[in-house]
């Protein structure tokens, strides 16, 4: 298997192959545009048909996907995607609408729409939701621009700071220096809580709000998080909730109830909407009454009562002081919402409820497995996830030796290096997919490898092995950024 | 870990030199990150900088993070070349891998390399 390479598409050419033959020309032909303005430097490939569908099939089995094996990637939630999903977002009355055609002539669609609105708010506690934002950190971004929105309806100018956990997502940090605000970092402790007595201090009235994961990205659920709350509130922020652990609270705990005042759900998480590949993700946000009236807009609404015989009309409304558009036209539609209305549906209340005690539960029986292997940094009951240390005593092993290795046993390897307050980080979240039998057999080869990186740490260093490529230098990956196979006349490599 | 007597060590890991003013990453951060791949200094030269300002941004393969100043001062020299060859800091973390020179300010709340060095120590388990 190993080091058999597939050509690329374009090395697989060849000039006059092609995949249609056209018919002659039955209508009046008409002059090209100008010389000037057309090109002859494209290296467009030329192939049949058959040869490029068997390319991009044999690239296809080089992927390692979740309809292939365990993916324990933490904090994406890389769970396994019902295929009923599929066949309810090519239902043709999904698949052949258009995002400008009449209200009044796309009812199903907006039907689904707003119950998605009215399932999200009631999963989640909150007061409403917009279904728009494109992905997680888009919905972060719709969010902060409501608290921002916020306070300056109260000509509470001076609040510039966000507080943010240093167990927090990347992206948080990131959605807030996208408005210009002040990061602050709030220190974890021991038991990977937020630090009361670091909130305490930090707690003005110059902050914009904070933004917490919770459970966060260590799979902790804050013991303290009514304390993080009230602290917070009483010196007049907003809590922003980060909704990328939600598969863990799934009809259990609502966000609204303990306090928060905004969250974005990933739909491309926590409801199966397929995660990875670039997208396309859904990234909806719910608020409390407080930020209601500034949600995005448009918003899905019912604008004429129905009643036993008549359906409702629905059709778009704006809240009062919206933030306006977040995308244009509203969300994405079939991919995201569609996929997860299904997959609620499919779920109901109590299937909701079992996601996340599965999740939890998984986590949990393999944390308690790996545990005396894998140093554990906060070893407590987790929540959906949980993060080990990726290093022994007396070893030069580290963890991106062990990701390697997984690898040889058919294993997605988990996240790396994150969260960052873990060194050698190991980031393992289950989901609640899978059964005992993978569970077990991905633990015995956690424990196969803690083993091999103590007799023959050379197979963890020189890993993976048993894949079609070794392993990548990903260092000359980042520092010789060659993103394209072909230079067009006149550019230089140099 | 090498941590030179003569340097000035913050908790976030920087060196400062109080001899020449220069700034740099301590062997122990470049050993952490790995490899390092992207360096930008965010700072200019004649910039008054407070102690804890950001003054670069450094990426690995295995992350990315903030340089922060650890004294005050007016930026007297940039080192450009950094941008061109980011794994001089793991090679040379202490040399060649400076990363600004400070002139005209004072040191934060830092420890001499034997603290340092207990410092690291207690992290690393």
């Amino acid at each position: 298997m190993a080091n058999i390479v597939e050509p690329t598409i374009f090395e697989l050419s060849s000039p006059g192959r092609r995949g249609v033959t056209m018919p002659a020309s039955d209508v009046p032909t008409t002059d090209l545009p100008p010389q000037s303005l057309l090109r002859s430097d494209l290296p467009l490939p030329e192939l049949a048909e058959v040869d490029v569908v068997r390319h991009y099939m044999k690239l296809s089995t080089f992927n390692y996907s979740v309809d292939g094996g365990f993916y324990p990637l933490g904090s994406c939630t890389m769970k396994y995607n019902p295929k009923i999903n599929e066949d309810a977002c090519r239902l043709p009355g999904f698949l052949f609408s258009h995002p400008l055609q009449p209200a009044e002539t796309a009812q199903g669609n907006l039907a689904l729409m707003y119950e998605m609105q009215e399932w999200l708010k009631e999963i989640s506690g909150f007061a409403g939701v917009t279904l728009q934002p494109a992905a997680g950190a888009h919905g972060e971004f719709a969010g902060v621009l409501m608290m921002a929105a916020y306070h300056k309806s109260r000509g509470d100018t001076r609040r510039v700071k966000m507080l943010i956990p240093d167990a927090a997502h990347g992206t948080n940090p990131a959605s807030v220096g996208m408005l210009g605000f002040t990061v602050v970092t709030i220190p974890s402790d021991p038991r990977g809580n937020v630090d009361l007595e670091a909130l305490k201090a930090a707690c003005d009235d110059t902050v914009v709000g904070m933004m917490l994961t919770n459970p966060n990205t260590l799979g902790m659920f804050d013991e303290h998080i009514e304390d993080v709350i009230k602290m917070v509130k009483d010196c007049g922020g907003l809590m922003y909730g980060d909704g990328a652990n939600l598969n863990a609270l799934l009809g259990i705990v609502r966000p609204g109830d303990l306090g928060f005042d905004v969250m974005h759900f990933n739909l491309h998480k926590t409801f199966s909407v397929p995660h990875g590949g670039g997208g396309p993700g859904s990234g909806p946000v719910g608020v409390s009454q407080r930020l209601a009236d500034f949600l995005p807009s448009p918003l899905v609404d019912i604008v004429e009562e129905g009643d036993d015989e008549i359906a409702p009309l629905y059709g778009f409304v704006a809240p009062k002081h919206s933030i306006g558009r977040m995308k244009a036209f509203h969300g994405h539609f079939g991919g995201g919402l569609v996929r997860a209305y299904t997959y609620i549906l499919m779920h109901g209340a109590d299937g909701l409820k079992d996601i996340a005690q599965y999740a939890v539960l998984n986590a949990n029986y393999l944390q308690a497995r790996l545990r005396g292997t894998y140093r554990i940094p906060y070893d407590r009951i987790c929540m959906h996830e949980f993060v080990v240390e990726g290093r022994f005593d007396g070893s030069d092993v580290r963890a991106l030796d062990i990701s390697k290795r997984l690898m040889d046993y058919n294993f997605h390897p988990p996240t790396n290096y994150f969260p960052l307050i873990v060194p050698e980080a190991l980031m393992i979240e289950p989901t609640e997919t899978e059964n005992k039998d993978t569970l077990d057999r991905f633990a015995d080869a956690m424990i196969k490898i803690a083993e091999e990186s103590q007799t023959q740490p050379e197979l963890l260093h020189g890993a993976p092995s048993t894949t079609r490529f070794g392993r990548m230098d990903e260092v000359k990956a980042a520092r010789e950024l060659v993103l394209c196979c072909w230079l067009p006349e006149g550019y230089s490599d140099q | 870990m090498n941590a030179p007597e003569n340097l000035k060590y913050a908790k976030s890991d920087e060196w400062f030199d109080p001899a020449t003013g220069a700034v740099g990453i301590s062997d122990y951060a470049q050993n952490q990150l790995s490899d390092i791949v992207f360096v930008e200094i965010l700072v200019e030269e004649g910039e008054e900088l407070t102690v804890g300002k950001p003054i670069a941004s450094v990426e690995s393969v295995k992350a990315s993070s903030e340089i922060y100043a650890p004294a005050s001062g007016r930026v007297s020299a940039v080192n450009k070349g950094l941008s061109e060859k980011p794994e001089t800091l793991n090679s040379d973390p202490y040399g060649e891998g400076w990363m600004i020179k400070l002139e005209g300010g004072a040191a934060g709340d830092l420890m001499d390399a034997g603290g340092y060095e207990t410092y690291c120590e207690g992290r690393a388990h």
